[in-house]
């Protein structure tokens, strides 16, 4: 269930997020007629018919994730970055029931009955943790039918979520998989001023996009600054068509959903009139507002970061991340005291306007103010396997720059601050007791372009394994293509 | 000392060389890689522009010595379909000089004539260890690794990106240096660019059956051409459907004088084209071959080089479904000879990463080097000329802190043409800026500081 953190006066919407089945049965009697009329006074029961009230069913599309089947783990032996700027040589590490028991040196005892994994020589980290991906909404292959990430109909589509457009036999999350990624925020595109939500999933093989949903992970919802949406728009001669109008149009769309908050609490409140009409587009927005969806922001330039973030104020609500932040190092110690992520490329840049600030450091940058949140990010089906390495060029760019930072520090960009930057910290992103069993065991230091991925753990679940064909899971898609079943590295029998 | 006739020779061919250091250097203490073999505790020595000796001997009296003790040595990699100073900003179209749409120029799109030494891509990829590129014209099917983005790829065609083909053949590569100066270009019109496969056989109109048919329309064409130029001067031949400039452009293609990079990635494509090269007599250079493990033997035995992005392992389209991260160290295993590319022109700097992914997919080591240095070299017909440290090769040298494949590695030194070149950039002056998290100096915008 997603988690929503109410502020206000909606206390009907807190009793039926607190009591889900009882608001979900319309039916009952004493409920409203089906045509919705409601004979109104202040004290009679406002249940609305299905569908018609956002607060009786804040979850319509529930995950139905079940962790893959698991031993109570101890990974022995291996050098172990937990993600909270801690190293620990020869380290043991616990898993039992699915989450992390406890992480210590050599002398950490091990229950017995924990199936051991002998991980010496090896690195063990956090699983990554993709905060930017477009996998399954831009799945490969990338043909026609298949292109899903943007609704680029209108600037503002709050109201699409990109779960809808996820398709579960993406390879890519395979790929992914194999690199190291455990969790990914799936997000539609940019193209738009307010793109839709985000869903945030496990990496786990899935018939159904439920099967992935990442429990209780909450929304965000994708704005994108800049060249992206004014290109767009401005190209059908519509707005946006320039930077201003992109700030019209963020704030022309939170003063509509400041209004359809106030309906409905009014209606809540009052149960006067007919209740407003559900509004998926205002209703995300509303949730910007009331802090339990996230703003996933899209911006590359400092001075466009310093506009959004007078726009949150301007509203009251929070910026969660800044993303593609291109020009984040500007800014650092801002973002830092703000609280919000920043994240990033490393060797990206000079691909548009927006871009060309973009320098190896930023991380490294962005990461040395107190209290900051630097994030690597992929964007990119192929940069999302590698995030290890991209982590490492900005640690070596920073490095280079004569600031000292550690590889237990560096590794945080792509897992604990990940983690913050998408709302799960609680949950995942570092190696501690009570955390979920997402971990990875690489066969050498994960900075090293030579580190591959030898087994991926999610939930406690081997999902992956680089030596055991049977933990290398095909999607659909992959069974039965050019190639199939065949090794590259067995190239004799490749030819035909 | 070497022979001065030697020295002429190889001068000769680098026509494009600058003015080059005088000053006798000597890098010892260094691991050397030359790009076909390995020195511990080499000493490399380079004067006038070239390489004058690599070896485990002293340093010669009177030379600068730079100290490599600890440190890699190897050539300065060459980046291939990198772009290098033919495109400054992607988006932007008056800044990019690889894309061209006019009807009447296709082959004999040149292009040399919109290179700017002065491009901030150059110091960039300096600092990636890049000190030569194969500077190829952008064309349909160019995907794969970095030149699409994912932020801008769905609706290129609102604005800038969306280019039209210009026909079957995307015009000439040149080979460029990286060193400071007024003049980058080594040779102009290394090699002709035509896109195969689905791309390739969009701009024929949509089937591959059309366009095979209609490059060796082409072709004839431009045999008929060459043996007729007196009767087209006098319009008594008959039309043809490529301009007389593109005509022009072909006839080394057609005699087998320069390379055809054939962009082409379906196992199956590569076969036919494979056919194709050999009943038309053309040598090709195929660029892409994601699929080309399944056929690596085949590859091979048509002595047919490959320029690849090993990083390219996902079926971005129906025709690289069996795309996988093993192909380069396939290719290699069969006998192929193969460099590697960056990630297009603003990232050109991460060949060396994708080297190193490939290293970790089963390409060896010194495969791996020699495929960013001797062999994008021998490819395009410069073998000995740059791309390894050998006596007589160019002085295109750089310095490692670690293994140059490393992402934790860094250049601590770099000479293009015996010049030392500056490891500072257009980036790192904005690092530089904004090292201190951006705060004004006593009060004064940064701005205002240098």
């Amino acid at each position: 269930m997603i988690r929503h953190a109410l502020r206000g006066p909606s206390l009907a919407v807190v009793a039926c997020a607190l009591s889900l089945a009882a608001c979900a049965t319309t039916d009952g009697p004493g409920t409203p007629s089906a045509d919705g009329s409601n004979s109104g006074g202040a004290d009679t029961d406002r249940t609305l018919p299905a569908g018609l009230d956002y607060a009786a069913n804040p979850d319509p599309f529930p995950s139905t994730y079940q962790p893959l089947p698991r031993d109570d783990l101890a990974i022995v032996g291996a050098t172990v970055f937990t993600g909270t700027e801690q190293r620990i040589e020869n380290g043991v590490v616990l898993v039992s029931d699915g989450r992390v028991e406890a992480v210590g040196g050599p002398e950490t005892p091990v229950p017995g009955g924990y199936r051991i994994v002998d991980a010496s020589g090896r690195f063990v980290t956090p699983g990554i943790i993709d905060v930017h991906s477009h996998l399954g909404v831009y799945p490969s292959p990338g043909v026609t039918g298949m292109s899903d990430g943007n609704e680029a109909t209108s600037p503002n589509t709050a109201q699409v979520w990109a779960e809808h457009s996820l398709w579960p036999q993406d390879p890519g999350f395979n790929t992914a998989r194999a690199g190291g990624v455990t969790t990914l925020m799936i997000l539609p595109g940019s193209a738009n001023l307010f793109g839709g939500r985000s869903v945030t999933v496990r990496n786990v093989p899935s018939i159904t996009m439920q099967g992935m949903k990442f429990p209780g992970a909450p929304y965000g919802v994708k704005m994108a600054c800049g060249e992206n949406p004014s290109r767009v728009y401005g190209g059908r001669n519509q707005s946006p068509a320039t930077g201003m109008g992109n700030v019209a149009g963020y704030r022309a769309a939170f003063i509509a959903a400041q209004d359809y908050r106030d309906k409905w609490d009014k209606w809540r409140e009052t149960g006067e009139g007919a209740p407003p009409t559900r509004n998926l587009q205002n209703e995300t927005l509303a949730g910007v507002l009331d802090g339990s969806i996230m703003v996933q922001n899209h911006c590359y330039r400092a001075d466009e970061m310093a506009v959004m973030l007078d726009i949150a104020e301007e509203f009251g609500y929070r910026i969660t991340a800044f993303h593609h932040a291109i020009e984040a190092y500007k800014l650092a110690p801002q973002l830092a005291a703000a609280g919000v992520c920043a994240d990033m490329w490393t060797g990206w840049w000079g691909f548009k306007m927006e871009a060309l600030d973009g320098i190896e450091e930023n991380a490294a940058l962005v990461d040395a103010p107190e209290g900051s949140c630097a994030v690597i990010h992929s964007d990119d089906a192929q940069l999302t396997q590698r995030l290890n390495q991209e982590a490492a060029a900005s640690l070596a760019a920073g490095r280079r720059a004569g600031m000292a930072i550690s590889e237990e520090r560096a590794i945080s960009w792509i897992t604990s601050n990940a983690a913050r930057s998408i709302g799960i910290a609680d949950q995942t992103g570092s190696l501690e007791p009570g955390k979920r069993g997402d971990l990875v065991i690489w066969s050498a230091n994960p900075f090293s372009v030579y580190a591959r991925a030898d087994q991926v753990y999610i939930d406690g679940a081997l999902t992956f394994d680089r030596r055991d064909p049977r933990y290398q899971p095909q999607s659909d898609f992959e069974l039965g293509q050019p190639g199939y079943g065949l090794s590259a590295a067995n190239i004799a029998a490749g030819a035909r | 000392m070497r022979p001065l006739s030697l020295i002429s020779l190889a001068a000769l061919a680098l026509s494009a060389l600058p003015a080059p250091a005088q000053d006798l250097t000597a890098i010892t203490g260094g691991r050397v890689l030359t790009g076909t073999s390995v020195i511990e505790n080499g000493t490399v020595v380079i004067q006038n522009g070239r390489v004058v000796s690599v070896g485990t001997g002293a340093a010669p009296s009177g030379a600068r010595v730079i100290d490599a003790r600890g440190k890699v040595v190897t050539p300065g990699f060459v980046a291939v379909d990198a772009g290098l100073g033919a495109s400054e900003v992607s988006s932007v179209g008056g800044s990019d000089d690889l894309s061209n749409s006019a009807n009447t120029i296709s082959a004999s799109f040149d292009v040399s004539y919109g290179l700017d030494p002065w491009s901030f891509t150059l110091p960039v990829a300096r600092l990636g260890g890049i000190t030569r590129a194969v500077v190829i014209p952008n064309h349909p099917g160019a995907g794969g690794g970095g030149h699409s983005h994912q932020d801008d790829s769905d609706f290129a065609g609102a604005g800038a990106g969306g280019f039209q083909t210009p026909g079957l053949f995307a015009g000439t590569a040149s080979i460029i240096h990286l060193a400071a100066g007024s003049d980058i270009l080594v040779r102009p019109r290394v090699a002709m660019v035509a896109p195969f496969g689905e791309a390739g056989a969009g701009i024929a109109g949509g089937a591959r059956g059309a366009q095979f048919v209609q490059f060796k329309e082409s072709l004839a064409e431009v045999r008929l051409y060459a043996r007729n130029k007196s009767a087209y001067d006098r319009a008594g031949l008959r039309d043809l459907s490529l301009s007389r400039a593109d005509l022009e452009a072909l006839i080394p293609v057609v005699e087998g004088d320069m390379p055809l990079i054939v962009t082409v990635r379906r196992a199956a494509d590569i076969l036919q084209v494979l056919r194709l090269a050999e009943e038309e007599g053309v040598k090709i250079i195929l660029d892409g071959a994601d699929e080309g493990w399944l056929v690596a033997p085949q590859i091979a035995t048509a002595g047919v080089p490959v320029l690849m992005n090993p990083i390219d392992n996902l079926p971005g389209s129906i025709e690289t479904r069996a795309s996988r991260m093993e192909n380069a160290a396939a290719l290699n295993a069969a006998g192929v000879v193969i460099a590697i590319k960056g990630n297009g022109v603003h990232r050109a700097r991460e060949a060396r990463f994708n080297a190193g992914n490939a290293v970790s997919h089963g390409l060896p080591f010194e495969a791996a080097i020699a495929a960013l240095t001797v062999n994008p070299a021998r490819i395009f017909g410069m073998g000995g000329q740059f791309g390894e440290l050998r006596a007589g090769a160019a002085a295109d040298v750089v310095v490692w802190d670690g293994d140059p494949l490393e992402p934790l590695s860094s250049v601590t030194a770099e000479f293009i043409n015996g010049q030392e070149q500056s490891l500072t950039s257009r980036q790192i002056l904005l690092r530089d800026r904004y090292r201190n998290g951006g705060r004004p100096d006593g009060g004064m915008p940064l701005a205002y500081g240098q």
